[in-house]
């Protein structure tokens, strides 16, 4: 199993979190890291663990098959609608990322959320899993335990 | 500025035209702005132009004559047209030229655009992940908007109800065919809370203008159009845009309230004085937000706006008389460019039966779109 990309979560770990960078300069957060500041152009910014838990700030339901780049490796029999949303972090950096989550009656902006690691395809070529950022309603954690 | 006048209009039919190429829609569009100007190509001193997916404009002078002319190749996303425009009343404005052409066209493939993350400065996870949509990102931003600001999906429905009512009074609009309220409540959601009669779908067609000074102007007509504020402006660090990632902690203005802002200073002419309208409706929701963030009402206030038909051809703030994008499809390049037609045609009295009555005297145009970027243009008789 390997991420999608290095550096976009802390990988393999108990409690994965979301990388992200901060600059120096003017403490602004950003996700995914990047190596200049958009808010004041500092060039200096260090990667960070930006958290694992947020609020659903907004949202959608992809309802058809993207086109290429999209390569969950999904036919058009086999595709399955996925909710998207943006998930406000503890320093309020908004974070778009895929839901677990597709049913609308069960979205709703303010919700708590957290974050998942979970395979998002298979490798045709190598077998490889590999794994995907996505955030979860956190009521789901507390109907598992 | 020095003034520009805008003489000749040009529009090539939008929607699918199966027999021509885009550069031959885009050729077409200014063939019948010269004719409308009564003007030769040979007089035309320099163009500007572009489109997204059917090549350079520059080569238009294949089908139009190869004079020498100054010719620009314009790519600037979804502000293309705008653009295209600024820079052709730039050239006149300086002195420099006093007559010249500004074309938009396309030709897109069929279903939603899939760009490529890295020509937007993004790696290939955003896109092979499903993120990199425009139409998630319309539906994000209205789903949000409506959520602080209580604006109801009977509300979006309105909006495209009136697109394809307007569509149909439009002889130049690929869906022209009225749309019942269920037929749109009732369509397939696309990306909640957007339906499929609700986003607009890219389409083909072309539009050019005739631009002149105002002592070339003269020569030509005595009744020019005057081009008081072409803007365009980019997103600042803040807003919320599409193919974002993620966004900032402290949200700010999109650049459409930039662009629209200064457009109506240069003018000196309040979004109050301002007679017909027309405003990027890549989808229902866009409308209704772009009326507030062009200054044209308070965030909130659209669902009353539209529950009493004031952006109807004979409310109190027409919008989108044409059709808009919903009822013309976007041809990317060419889309900024028809929104001027149609203003142009509305204060020339020439709009037929979609015509605003009353004589409107002021029009704006604006377009908003990828990577969040927006032009605006106020034309006034
Ligand atoms: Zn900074």
């Amino acid at each position: 199993m390997r991420p999608i990309r290095e550096g976009l979560f802390t990988w393999p770990a108990e409690r994965p979190e979301l990388l992200g960078s901060r600059c120096t300069d003017c403490g602004e957060v950003t996700f995914p890291a990047q190596a200049d500041c958009r808010r004041c152009g500092g060039r200096d910014c260090r990667v960070e663990p930006i958290g694992h838990r947020g609020t659903l700030w907004s949202w959608t339901v992809q309802r058809f098959l993207p086109k290429p780049p999209y390569a969950s490796g999904e036919t058009e029999e086999t595709f399955r609608p996925y909710g998207v949303g943006y998930v406000e972090l503890p320093s309020g950096v908004k974070v778009e990322a895929r839901l677990t989550e597709n049913r609308p009656e069960r979205l709703v902006i303010g919700m708590p959320m957290r974050l998942v690691v979970a395979p998002f395809r298979t490798d045709p070529e190598s077998g490889e899993v590999i794994l995907g950022f996505y955030f979860a309603p956190e009521e789901d954690e507390e109907e598992a335990a | 500025m020095s003034e520009v006048a805008i003489i000749g209009i040009g529009l090539h039919p939008f929607g699918r035209t199966p027999d021509k190429s885009g550069q031959q829609q885009g050729a077409e569009a200014v063939r019948r702005a010269l004719a409308d100007a009564g003007v030769s190509w040979k007089e035309v001193q320099f163009a500007y132009g572009g489109s997204q997916d059917a090549g350079n404009a520059d080569a238009l002078v294949n089908e139009l004559g190869l004079t020498g002319l100054q010719f620009t190749n314009v790519w600037n996303g979804c502000a293309t047209g705008g653009s295209a425009l600024h820079a052709g009343c730039a050239a006149i404005a300086s002195g420099e030229y006093e007559l010249g052409v500004v074309v938009g066209f396309d030709k897109h493939p069929r279903g939603a655009f899939n760009p490529r993350p890295a020509d937007w400065g993004l790696e290939d996870w955003y896109g092979e992940l499903g993120l990199m949509l425009t139409t998630q990102f319309f539906a994000m931003k209205i789903q949000r908007y409506m959520h602080e600001h209580g604006i109801t999906e009977e509300a979006l429905v309105r909006v495209a109800e009136k697109a394809f009512r307007n569509g149909a009074l439009n002889p130049y609009a690929w869906r022209r065919t009225p749309l019942s309220r269920e037929e749109i409540a009732q369509s397939p959601l696309v990306s909640d809370p957007l339906r499929k009669y609700m986003f607009c779908n890219p389409a083909e067609g072309g539009a050019a203008l005739v631009l002149a000074s105002a002592a070339r102007a003269r020569r030509h007509t005595t009744k020019p159009l005057w081009v008081r504020a072409a803007v365009v402006r980019t997103r600042r660090y803040g807003s919320f845009e599409v193919f974002s990632p993620s966004l900032a902690a402290t949200v700010t203005d999109a650049p459409t309230v930039d662009a629209a802002r200064t457009a109506f200073e240069r003018a000196g002419i309040g979004p109050e004085e301002v007679d017909v309208i027309q405003l990027q409706d890549t989808d229902s929701g866009a409308e209704i937000i772009h009326m507030a963030e062009c200054g044209f009402c308070a965030h909130g206030e659209q669902e009353k706006l539209l529950a009493e038909g004031a952006t109807e051809i004979g409310g109190r703030m027409p919008v989108n008389t044409d059709g808009g994008c919903l009822a013309n499809g976007e041809p990317v390049g060419a889309s900024g460019l028809r929104q001027v037609h149609e203003i142009c045609l509305q204060l020339r009295g020439q709009a037929g039966a979609r015509q605003v009555p009353g004589g409107p005297r002021v029009g704006f145009t604006h377009v908003y779109g990828a990577p969040g970027l927006s032009g605006v243009t106020l034309i006034s008789r």
